[in-house]
C-alpha cells in the first residue's frame, strides 16, 4: 500500500527516479517485491487448490477454506494486477487499466460461452467420437469421422429425438401460455385482495424451490397406490373420492403425449409467481385516473381488463412470455428426476444429456445443443436491437 | 388459487414430520379431523358359535361369510360389522364411524437424513431397527462451498467489468459490450461438452474451482449487463469530484461505486445464489460421481432414484435442501423482486 501512495504522491505520476544509492536500493527492492508478489500469490492460490482437491479434513473446514480461497483469491488477483498497472507510467496505466477491469470478464465469457458455441458446432459435424485425435483441421474434415450435417438429419428423423422435439413444443406452448395466463389472473385478483402480501408470497414461494425439490413435491402429489388401498397422493385420493380410478399421471404411458402435461404443471407452478410479480408491478404502473375514467364511462370490469389493462402491460406480457419460453426450452431437471425421460417424456435438454454423457455420442449431443442455441437466436437479436435503441453508449 | 398453490408444499412439509408407517398407509391430510371407522367391539367367532357356511346373525345384522367379510352395515346405520381373518379363526369386529385425527409427529425422518451414522428406528410394532443415515449435512456444506463463491465471484468480476464499461474509455468497448448482451441468453448446454474436455485436460474435473468457474461463466453476462445498467446511473458529479481529488479508478470502484451499488448487487446476489443452489445440471456434469463432493440437489435426486418410495426420507430430505433458499428468499424478497423487474433473463 505504501508504494501505491508514493506513486500517487509524485505530482507527475512518473515512476520515481532513483537519485542516491539508498533510493536505488529501495527502488530495486520495490521492483523485486512487485515481481515477487504475483508469484507468491499464485503459489498460495495453487497450494490452496491442491489442498482443496486432495485434503481429507473435516467437511466444514474444507467448505470454509474453499469459500475464503475462492472469493479471496479472485479479489487478490484483481488487487495485484491493478497495483502492477498503477505502478506503470501514467500513460500506460490509462491504457491498460480498463483491460484489467474488463479483461477477466471477457476472458471467462469467451472461454465459457462464445468459443464453446463454435467448438460445439464443430463437434456436431463429426461422428460420435468427434474429430480424430491429433489431426489438423483439414485432415479432420477429410477423415471418415466427418459426417457433415448427418447429425442434424438424425435429430429430425430418429423417433426418440423427434419425440423430444414434439414434447418441447408442448412444453413451450402449454407451459408458457399457462404461466402467462395464470400469472395474470393471480396478479389482477391479488391486487384487489385483502391478503395481497400473503397471497403473493405464497404463490411466489415455489420460485425459491429447486426443480429437484419441486419434483419430489409433485412426485408425492402424483403418488399412486393399487386400486382399493388407501391413496397417499392427494391427486389420486381426490380422483378416487370423486369416483375415478387411480392413475400414475406423469408416468401414465397410455395417454402419451398428454402425460407430459403433468410435468408441465410443475413448471407452471414454479413460474406463475415470477409472471405474477412482473404483472403486478406493471399493473401498479397504470394510472388510476385511466381506470376511473373508464368506469365513469360505464365500462364493465371485463371491458376495462381487456381494453385498458392488457394493452398497457403488453410489453411486460411479451417479456414474461419470452422468459418462460427460454426457460421451458431448456427444461431438464424436472423431467430427469421425475421420469428420466421414460414414458415418452424426453425433451431436448434430457436427450442432450443422454446423448452427450450417457451414450458419449458427442456428435448427436453437440447437434442438439446447437439446435437449442438456434432457437434462442431470435431473442438474442431482439435483446441486441433493444440495446441499440437505448443507445447507452 | 393460493390454496392450490400451497397444498403440494404443505403436504410435503407435514409428511416430513409423520412416521414412516403413517406416510405409507394414510394420506397426510389425515392429520386434519376426519371420520374414520374405528373398532368398538371384538368378538371371538367360536364363542358366538357362528357357522361360516351359512347365513349368520351377529349384533343385529345378517349375512353370509363373504358378505360379512366385506362388512355389513347395521339396519339403523352408523355401525358396521366385519369378519376379520379366515373362516375358522376369524373374529367379528363392530366398527363405528368416529371423528379422529392421525396426530403423531416425530423428528425421526430428519434424524435419518441428517445424521451420518446408524440410527435406531422404531417400527410400528415396537421393534427397533438400525438404518444408515443419509448424512445430508455433508452435501449441505458442499452446496455452501459451491454456492457462495459461485455467487460472489461473478458479482465481483461483473462489477469490475460493468464499471469499466460505464466509466472508462478503451478501444473495443462497444463490441465487447455487444458480445456481453448477445451472450446473455445463450443456453449453457452449448458449453458443457467443450468445457468438460478442457477440464479433463487441465485435471480440474470434480474440483470446486471447476464448478465455480462454470457458474461464473454462465452467470457473468447477465450480471455484467444488470450491474452496468445500474452503475451507469450513478451521479456523474460524485465520481468526477473523486477523480479531481486524485483517487484512482480502483479506489473509486472500491470505496464509492461498490457501496453505492448495493441494491443492484443484492438483487443479483439473491438471483445467482438461488440459481446456483438449486442447480442440478451443472453440478451433475462437473462435480461428477464422487459421493463426498455431491451437492444437495444431487443427493436429493439420488434419493428419488434409490429410495423412490421411502417418502419419509424424501420429504425430510427435500426440506433440508429448501431451508436455506427459503430463508434467503423471505429475508431478501424485496431485492429479488427488484432484480426480476430489472429484466433477469438468463441463458
Amino acid at each position: 500500500m505504501a508504494q501505491a501512495e508514493s506513486v500517487k504522491g509524485s505530482p507527475t505520476g512518473q515512476a520515481p527516479k532513483p537519485k542516491t544509492a539508498l533510493e536505488l536500493i529501495s527502488w530495486l527492492g520495490r521492483l523485486l517485491l512487485a515481481i515477487a508478489i504475483p508469484f507468491i500469490a499464485f503459489a498460495v492460490l495453487y497450494a490452496g487448490f491442491i489442498w482443496l482437491r486432495d485434503s481429507n479434513a473435516p467437511r466444514w473446514l474444507i467448505a470454509a477454506v474453499a469459500i475464503l480461497w475462492g472469493v479471496g483469491g479472485v479479489a487478490m488477483l484483481y488487487w495485484i494486477f491493478n497495483s502492477i498497472v498503477e505502478r506503470l507510467p501514467n500513460q500506460w496505466t490509462a491504457r491498460l487499466q480498463p483491460f484489467v477491469f474488463v479483461g477477466p470478464a471477457m476472458a471467462i465469457l469467451l472461454w465459457y460461452l462464445a468459443l464453446p458455441a463454435v467448438r460445439t458446432f464443430y463437434l456436431s459435424l463429426f461422428g460420435r467420437d468427434g474429430p480424430p485425435r491429433g489431426a489438423g483441421l483439414i485432415e479432420s474434415l477429410r477423415s471418415s469421422a466427418f459426417v457433415g450435417l448427418d447429425n442434424y438429419a438424425a435429430i429430425f428423423s430418429e423417433r426418440l429425438l423427434t419425440e423430444a422435439l414434439r414434447n418441447n413444443l408442448m412444453w413451450i406452448i402449454i407451459g408458457s401460455t399457462m404461466s402467462v395466463v395464470i400469472g395474470l389472473i393471480v396478479a389482477v385478483l391479488a391486487d384487489r385482495s385483502k391478503f395481497e402480501r400473503v397471497a403473493k408470497s405464497l404463490i411466489f414461494l415455489p420460485m425459491a424451490i429447486s426443480f429437484v425439490g419441486a419434483s419430489v413435491i409433485w412426485n408425492f402429489v402424483y403418488e399412486v397406490r393399487p386400486e382399493g388401498s388407501a391413496q397417499i397422493g392427494i391427486l389420486n385420493a381426490l380422483t378416487v373420492a370423486l369416483g375415478g380410478q387411480p392413475h400414475p399421471w406423469d408416468k401414465w404411458v397410455q395417454i402419451a403425449p398428454w402425460n407430459n402435461v403433468f410435468l408441465i404443471l410443475i413448471v407452471i407452478w414454479l413460474q406463475a409467481g415470477y409472471a405474477m410479480v412482473l404483472y403486478s408491478a406493471a399493473l401498479k404502473g397504470i394510472p388510476e385516473e385511466i381506470m376511473e375514467a373508464a368506469r365513469v364511462d360505464g365500462a364493465t370490469e371485463v371491458q376495462a381488463f381487456f381494453r385498458i389493462m392488457i394493452p398497457s402491460i403488453a410489453g411486460t406480457i411479451i417479456t414474461v412470455w419470452t422468459t418462460v419460453v427460454i426457460f421451458t426450452l431448456k427444461i431438464f431437471d424436472v423431467v430427469w428426476v421425475m421420469t428420466g425421460g421414460q414414458f415418452g417424456t424426453h425433451v431436448i435438454a434430457t436427450q442432450f444429456y443422454r446423448q452427450s454423457f450417457t451414450f458419449r455420442n458427442s456428435g448427436y449431443g453437440s447437434a442438439i445443443a446447437i439446435i437449442l442455441l438456434l432457437t434462442v437466436i431470435p431473442v438474442m437479436i431482439y435483446n441486441l436491437k433493444q440495446f441499440r435503441e437505448q443507445e447507452a453508449f | 388459487m393460493v390454496i392450490i398453490w400451497s397444498v403440494p408444499t404443505l403436504g410435503l412439509f407435514i409428511s416430513s414430520f409423520r412416521t414412516r408407517f403413517d406416510i405409507q398407509t394414510t394420506g397426510w391430510w389425515n392429520i386434519f379431523p376426519h371420520r374414520e371407522w374405528a373398532t368398538t367391539d371384538t368378538y371371538n367367532v367360536q364363542e358366538l358359535g357362528l357357522d361360516p357356511s351359512g347365513v349368520m346373525e351377529v349384533e343385529g345384522v345378517t349375512g353370509t361369510f363373504e358378505e360379512l367379510r366385506e362388512g355389513v352395515m347395521s339396519p339403523e346405520g352408523g355401525k358396521r360389522v366385519t369378519w376379520v381373518g379366515n373362516r375358522r379363526l376369524g373374529r367379528i369386529e363392530v366398527q363405528e364411524r368416529i371423528w379422529t385425527t392421525t396426530w403423531n409427529f416425530s423428528l425421526d425422518n430428519y434424524k435419518q437424513v441428517l445424521l451420518g451414522s446408524q440410527i435406531p428406528v422404531t417400527r410400528p410394532d415396537g421393534t427397533v431397527e438400525m438404518t444408515p443415515g443419509q448424512n445430508m449435512p455433508q452435501a449441505f456444506l458442499n452446496s455452501l462451498a459451491v454456492a457462495v463463491p459461485s455467487t460472489i465471484i461473478p458479482i465481483l468480476i461483473a462489477a469490475f467489468a460493468a464499471y469499466a464499461f460505464a466509466w472508462m474509455n478503451f478501444p473495443g468497448r462497444r463490441i465487447m459490450f455487444i458480445l456481453v448482451v448477445g451472450l446473455i441468453v445463450v443456453p449453457l448446454q452449448i458449453a458443457l461438452v467443450p468445457i468438460l474436455r478442457d477440464y479433463n485436460s487441465l485435471r480440474l474435473n470434480g474440483t470446486f474451482l471447476a464448478i465455480w468457474l462454470a457458474h461464473t461463466g454462465f452467470g457473468l453476462a447477465l450480471a455484467t449487463y444488470l450491474l452496468f445498467n445500474y452503475i451507469r446511473t450513478l451521479p456523474r458529479e460524485t465520481l468526477e469530484s473523486a477523480f479531481i481529488d486524485g483517487a484512482s479508478h480502483f479506489t473509486i470502484f472500491l470505496k464509492l461505486v461498490l457501496p453505492l451499488s448495493v441494491p443492484a448487487l443484492a438483487s443479483f446476489f439473491i438471483f445467482q445464489f438461488l440459481w446456483v443452489w438449486n442447480d442440478y445440471l451443472v453440478a451433475l456434469t462437473f462435480l461428477g460421481v464422487d459421493p463426498s463432493y455431491k451437492v444437495l440437489t444431487q443427493r436429493l435426486a439420488d434419493l428419488t432414484g434409490t429410495f423412490g418410495n421411502d417418502w419419509h426420507l424424501l420429504t425430510a430430505g427435500a426440506f433440508v435442501t429448501m431451508i436455506l433458499p427459503l430463508i434467503v428468499f423471505f429475508s431478501l424478497q424485496r431485492y429479488f423482486v427488484r432484480g426480476m423487474l430489472a429484466g433477469s433473463v438468463k441463458g
